[in-house]
């Protein structure tokens, strides 16, 4: 089997709105054992696990743990990350519509290690559904004393709070969240400091996204020396992809880390539909590179993802096959990203809008010589210097068309200027 | 210490330092645009960027701390590179209307275009116009110059405590406005015009009245005079090239005549006149069981905050009219008069290191001829400035003057006006010898100066204690303000200054204010005190002399009708 379904293994299998259905099938078992362990092993075992952040930066969760934990303040806070706004990605929705309660449980054990007592769930406003199952699960958790004061008896409280997205992409950038709970307008903040220091409220504040949490759970259970043999050495444990575009099996997958690219779309997914080829892959989403089918053999791991700029925690492999017109991809891309911009920072305020004019013009095969210089300069430009991930990343998948595919720019030069 | 290198130079700096300012502390003058001295950090423009080793991308210099061994390098091609790029990027997004701007040659932005060596710009222009807001008599807004900096934003809500202003919509189409994309006058906007002096492009300007002057100057048929406010003469200089705090009193004068007023006064004198009115109002509250804490009344940017947010307290603000408006009133009675002209061929101008005074002289309060402004137009020094350029006055080289009579015999007192804490000593001076009738031994409230938001004293008044407080800034003004609305306020008297530092910080004041160069005005100030014969506002003979042969006596008939005023709650909720 390539699918190896632990931090999955209960979707499609419980009713999500039933804490029983939960708890018949293993659930809130790694939170006794979390109480009954105590922290200091708890951390250990996560430590050993080596398992890194699934939203995608890829930091260590132990070292994020340890150092909320080590804080000192009034009050600490936990968010969940649930704003996936990724183009591409939907593997988080899929947790909180299939298993809510494997989220809560892991934010509860997170929350007993950090020392934090209250936390909020952060999720994208256009998931509705999510929200209601989310809420349910919550109601239920408190009804059975999973949250709320002296959780099971422990002696430690914590709660925790949906709290709903506009439709704001930027606000799954951790700080621009932040904000966004504070009830501010969705923009970055200049860093340091960092979250574990002053995050929400200027309160120590640990930020992790949905999978992250509903893998410590699975973790504790399995045990962190048998939980870091799954996988490769750097990048353990199992992933969540997100497959989609011109892909027959559309969905979410879990599979340990290191199995290829190729291996994912053509035996989970099915291959491409109605006989075309793959042409390229998007890795990561809207924000990552996409690269031509001759580099499928890539294994999906943080590493070898680091090299294309991608992001291999968010999980999103969009397959786009012969039939596609590269340019109106980059022009949706890049509409996208103009839209979704915060305005905060100059490169990416201004940015995005500027490579979205020249990727109109070669739509129109009316590109400029001159055009191509600009475009490298500029991609670079915002790569290195805009303020947060979003004008970081959006110009990542204009620089690797321009790397990979260098004659589709020539070709939609205007005829004057080839 | 921390020890770093920048660009191959081994730098010590406290810790704490930013990489910003340890090179500019070591002669690498790293080129910036969001950032101002004094407002905080926002690294939003991302000009400043240096390259860090071992860091990934580019880092702002201004927001980044030095860390021991760091090694930064700030001029190598990527740096370069970025820094034009995003210039050009802003240029694209920006009217560059540079040529028929009024910060043409003053703005940051062109500057910068100018240093990064930019002559072409590979980015299409952005179209996106806005409307440009002139519905108020103080300041101007032209979104279409905007370049998304925010330091408008921060000095209106961290320093003005008002809050205005703030970013609308988001990316490309994002702006800052007055909330819901409203007018400045629509809302609880002061005109203090910390705005138009933090601005680094021309998106905040003042309103420019210079061709109103001129014309008026060229008609025949009008007397035109001039009033120069106490904080004109410690920073028009700075307008003409000179050093922050040189005094240029007779050097304002004259070149006001060159400009060709018929005559040419102070404001001082009625600075001294406010003194005597106001003071006398003090003791008179004090002793008959009036309305105390009395508060000052001489800025328009705390009027116009005090109406809109709070009318509750306005029985505690003294009545007296501000300096500028006094000296308004008595140049069209007694002056016009005494000249034998019609009030309506006078025109009154007042030069003064501030918007708000703009919005002033057209409040209907301020007419003693029914249908007639008291001071027709009023002129910040910025603008003064502009008027001594464009006719080719060489400002440094030109030879002393005097101010006219009779509103050119002054006081120290008066002087001090112009910095935080001066009205306050310049009262406490006369209602001192006053009420006490014995002299003061020592005339310098050193407490009562400098640039502490809120500052306070005790004065022996008849053999009472009286506690008094002097505040600048809108946000220290509220503090106090509050205090009085709940009954809990100390003080006995109060002064307000909106802007920081008082007048010599204020709104029209020449660009690039920030607290070093305030402190050098302020220090110009107390020096002009110094020099001069007369300092307290009783002692000056032209004062006693307009009582003697006009106003009679200080809160009589006349004083009541022309140097005192109302005020109305204008909340705008």
């Amino acid at each position: 089997m390539l699918e190896m379904k632990l931090v999955s293994k209960r979707c499609g299998v419980i009713d999500p709105l039933s804490i029983k259905d939960y708890i018949d099938n293993g659930g809130y078992k790694a939170l006794a054992k979390a109480l009954a362990d105590g922290k200091e092993k708890t951390i250990s075992e996560i430590q050993a696990s080596k398992v890194r952040g699934r939203g995608g930066a890829g930091f260590p969760l132990a070292i994020k743990i340890s150092s909320v934990a080590k804080e000192i303040a009034d009050v600490k806070y936990l968010v969940c990350n649930a704003d996936e706004g990724e183009p591409g990605n939907f593997k988080d929705r899929y947790l909180m519509e299939n298993d809510p309660h494997g989220m809560i449980e892991g934010m509860v054990i997170d929350a007993y290690l950090t020392g934090a007592t209250k936390g909020y769930i952060y999720i994208r406003g256009e998931y509705q559904k999510a929200q209601k199952i989310v809420e349910t699960a919550l109601e239920a958790a408190k009804n059975a004393n999973y949250l709320g004061k002296n959780i099971c008896g422990a002696g430690f409280d914590f709660d925790l709070e949906i709290r709903s997205g506009a439709g704001s992409y930027v606000c799954g950038e951790e700080f621009a969240l932040l904000e966004s709970i504070e009830g501010k307008p969705g923009r970055s903040r200049v860093k340091p400091p960092f979250p574990t220091q002053k995050g929400l409220f200027g309160k120590p504040t640990q930020i992790n996204n949905v999978e992250t949490f509903a893998t410590i759970p699975v973790i504790i259970l399995m045990g962190g020396s048998e939980y870091q043999k799954i996988g490769t050495p750097t990048s353990t444990g199992t992933k969540l992809v997100s497959l989609c575009g011109n892909v027959r099996n559309k969905g979410v997958y879990e599979i340990p880390f290191g199995l290829s690219l190729r291996e994912v779309i053509d035996k989970l997914g099915g291959g491409v539909d109605g006989g075309h080829k793959i042409r390229m892959v998007q890795l990561g989403g809207a924000s990552g590179p996409i690269i031509p089918e001759s580099m499928i053999d890539l294994s999906i791991d943080f590493d070898h993802f680091d090299v294309f700029s991608a992001k291999a925690g968010s999980g999103a492999l969009i397959v786009i096959d012969e039939r596609a017109d590269m340019f109106e991809i980059l022009q949706r891309i890049m509409e996208f990203f103009v839209h979704e911009s915060c305005g905060k920072c100059t490169p990416c305020r201004e940015g995005n809008l500027q490579l979205l004019k020249i990727i109109n013009r070669f739509v129109e095969g009316k590109g400029r010589k001159s055009d191509l210089e600009t475009l490298s300069i500029l991609t670079n430009v915002m790569k290195n210097t805009s303020l947060c991930g979003l004008g970081q990343a959006s110009p990542t998948a204009i620089i690797s068309t321009m790397r990979y595919f260098p004659d589709e720019y020539e070709k939609r030069l205007a005829k004057d200027e080839m | 210490m921390i020890n770093l290198k920048i660009n191959n130079i081994e730098v010590s700096v406290p810790e704490g330092t930013t990489i910003l300012e340890a090179s500019r502390a070591n002669g690498i003058n790293i080129p910036t645009l969001c950032n101002y001295p004094d407002l905080g950090i926002k690294a939003e423009c991302r000009v400043c960027v240096v390259e860090i080793e071992g860091r990934r991308g580019l880092s702002t210099s201004c927001s980044t701390i030095c860390e021991d061994g760091m090694v930064v390098k700030t001029n190598t091609p990527d740096v370069i590179t970025a820094r034009r790029t995003i210039t050009q990027l802003l240029l694209a997004d920006h009217d560059v209307d540079c040529p028929s701007c009024p910060k043409n040659l003053n703005c940051e932005l062109q500057e910068l275009a100018n240093r990064l060596n930019i002559v072409d710009n590979p980015f299409d222009h952005v179209e996106f116009p806005q409307p440009v807001d002139e519905d108020n008599p103080s300041i101007i807004r032209n979104p279409n110059r905007c370049i998304k900096c925010g330091r408008c934003i921060e000095v209106c809500r961290e320093v003005q405590g008002i809050d205005v202003l703030e970013y609308m919509g988001r990316g490309v189409s994002e702006a800052i406005t007055p909330a819901f994309g409203r007018k400045l006058n629509d809302l609880f906007c002061t005109y203090c015009g910390q705005c138009t002096s933090v601005c680094p492009v021309g998106a905040i300007v003042e309103k420019d009245d210079t061709d109103l002057v001129f014309q008026a100057i060229n008609d025949p048929s009008k007397h035109v005079i001039v009033q120069t406010a106490p904080a004109i003469r410690v920073s028009l200089g700075e307008e003409n090239g000179m050093n922050a705090g040189t005094v240029v009193t007779g050097k304002l004068v004259s070149a006001l005549r060159a400009l060709g007023f018929d005559e040419v006064f102070d404001t001082d004198f009625t600075a001294d006149l406010t003194i005597i009115e106001e003071g006398n109002e003090l003791i008179q509250r004090i002793t008959t069981g009036g309305v105390l804490p009395m508060m000052t009344s001489c800025c328009p940017g705390w009027i116009n905050f005090a109406e809109q947010e709070f009318p509750e307290i306005l029985p505690n603000i003294s009545s007296c009219k501000s300096p500028q408006q006094m000296f308004g009133a008595l140049a069209k009675s007694y002056y016009a008069e005494k000249i034998g002209v019609n009030p309506k061929d006078l025109f009154v101008v007042s030069i003064m290191p501030c918007t708000a005074k703009k919005y002033e002289c057209k409040r209907e309060e301020m007419q003693v001829n029914k249908g007639i402004q008291d001071v027709d137009v009023v002129l910040t020094t910025r603008e003064l400035g502009k008027m001594i350029r464009q006719v080719g006055i060489d400002f440094e080289n030109l030879k002393e003057s005097e101010f006219d009579a009779p509103f050119g015999i002054t006081t120290g007192a008066a002087a001090i006006f112009g910095a935080t804490g001066g009205v306050m000593e310049a009262a406490v001076r006369t209602v001192y010898e006053v009420v006490n009738k014995e002299e003061l031994k020592s005339l310098d409230f050193k407490g009562l100066r400098g640039l502490d938001g809120i500052k306070e004293a005790t004065v022996t008044l008849g053999g009472q204690e009286v506690k008094v407080a002097v505040c600048h800034t809108l946000s220290k003004a509220r503090i106090l303000a509050e205090q009085v609305k709940n009954g809990t306020s100390p003080y006995a008297f109060i002064e307000v200054m909106a802007c920081p530092g008082g007048c010599i910080g204020g709104g029209g004041q020449p660009y690039g204010t920030v607290n070093k160069i305030r402190s050098k005005r302020i220090d110009a100030t107390y020096n002009v005190d110094k020099d001069m014969p007369i300092r307290k506002s009783h002692e000056n003979p032209a004062i006693k002399s307009i009582y003697e042969n006009y106003l009679e006596k200080p809160l009589g008939h006349k004083s009541h009708h022309l140097l005192h005023t109302t005020y109305t709650s204008r909340n705008k909720n």
